[in-house]
């Protein structure tokens, strides 16, 4: 007996694309360690076909400023996470080896940087935005922004285009 | 669990409907599979899900999305494409693979 048998097969929920579920991530931290969470979920929730669209705003920004977004630094300075104490994590060049540390970590890992996690992000159908305000602080313009990102919103736009979806802040 | 008849074969499928033991996989039970989840396989399906199948042979995980795209050779659009929705997740569930655990 070869016929399909769905009706006895027990089958895994593949196909509801959550049905009006709908992500919107605020990303508001320029750090590389802060830049990850956002990136992460994006690229869960898409894997998942949740419609999903990240929003950069402050030091967000420079998650998509063409200039920055390779660049992006960890410092353990005053981050109790690093579990080090504070007085050593001042010390020059302590910012630049932690963010070689982590970049390494991560390489290892197999976790893509940023620009490549971007890539990935739209390659699966979500959505970049950068916050008007932001934009205008910096004296930037789309030309400026890594090319993906659809447009420079302001933060009334973003409750519109966020109606209805749930929202994570980083 | 529950033992199902696929394709002539007995297969044991986990609560959710996957595979739990890689070994009783065919490409038959393959296709049923995909029919069951409304895909047809094409030559495309196929070159992803026999790289799935090698790359969990070699280091006994299912590939993530990014994996396939850097080791496999297929794009995230085109694994969307041929995986419509939840792609890493249907590839493993035709593929007779678990579910991929990497969060990347």
């Amino acid at each position: 007996m070869t016929a399909t048998m769905s009706d006895t097969l027990p089958t895994p929920d593949l196909d509801s694309d959550a049905e009006g579920r709908k992500l919107a991530i605020i990303c508001s931290k320029g750090s590389l360690d802060m830049a990850y969470p956002g990136l992460v979920l994006a690229n869960a929730a898409l894997g998942e076909g949740i419609e999903t669209h990240l929003f950069f705003t402050f030091w967000g920004f420079d998650i998509i400023n063409k200039e920055t977004m390779d660049h992006l630094q960890f410092t353990p300075l005053g981050n109790p996470a690093t579990h080090m104490p504070p007085s050593l994590m001042g010390l020059p060049g302590m910012t630049a080896f932690a963010t070689h540390m982590m970049k390494k970590q991560m390489e290892g890992l197999d976790i893509p940087d940023v620009p490549e996690f971007l890539e990935m992000i739209t390659d699966a159908g979500g959505h970049l935005w950068g916050c008007r305000m932001s934009a205008d602080m910096q004296h930037l313009d789309e030309d400026d922004l890594y090319d993906r990102v659809e447009g420079i919103i302001s933060a009334a736009d973003f409750m519109e285009l966020s109606e209805g979806a749930q929202t994570i802040f980083v | 669990m529950s033992d199902v008849l696929v394709a002539g074969t007995q297969i044991t499928l986990d609560d959710e409907g996957f595979l739990t033991d890689p070994s009783e996989w065919s490409p038959d039970v393959a296709s049923e599979l995909a029919a069951n989840i409304g895909l047809e396989l094409s030559d495309e399906h196929w070159a992803a899900i026999n790289f799935a199948r090698t790359d969990f042979e070699e280091n006994g995980e299912t590939p993530t999305l990014r994996r396939m795209a850097q080791a496999g050779g297929v794009s995230t659009k085109e694994m969307f494409r041929l995986f419509p929705k939840k792609p890493a997740k249907k590839m493993a569930y035709v593929a007779g693979l678990p579910k991929p655990v990497g969060c990347v």
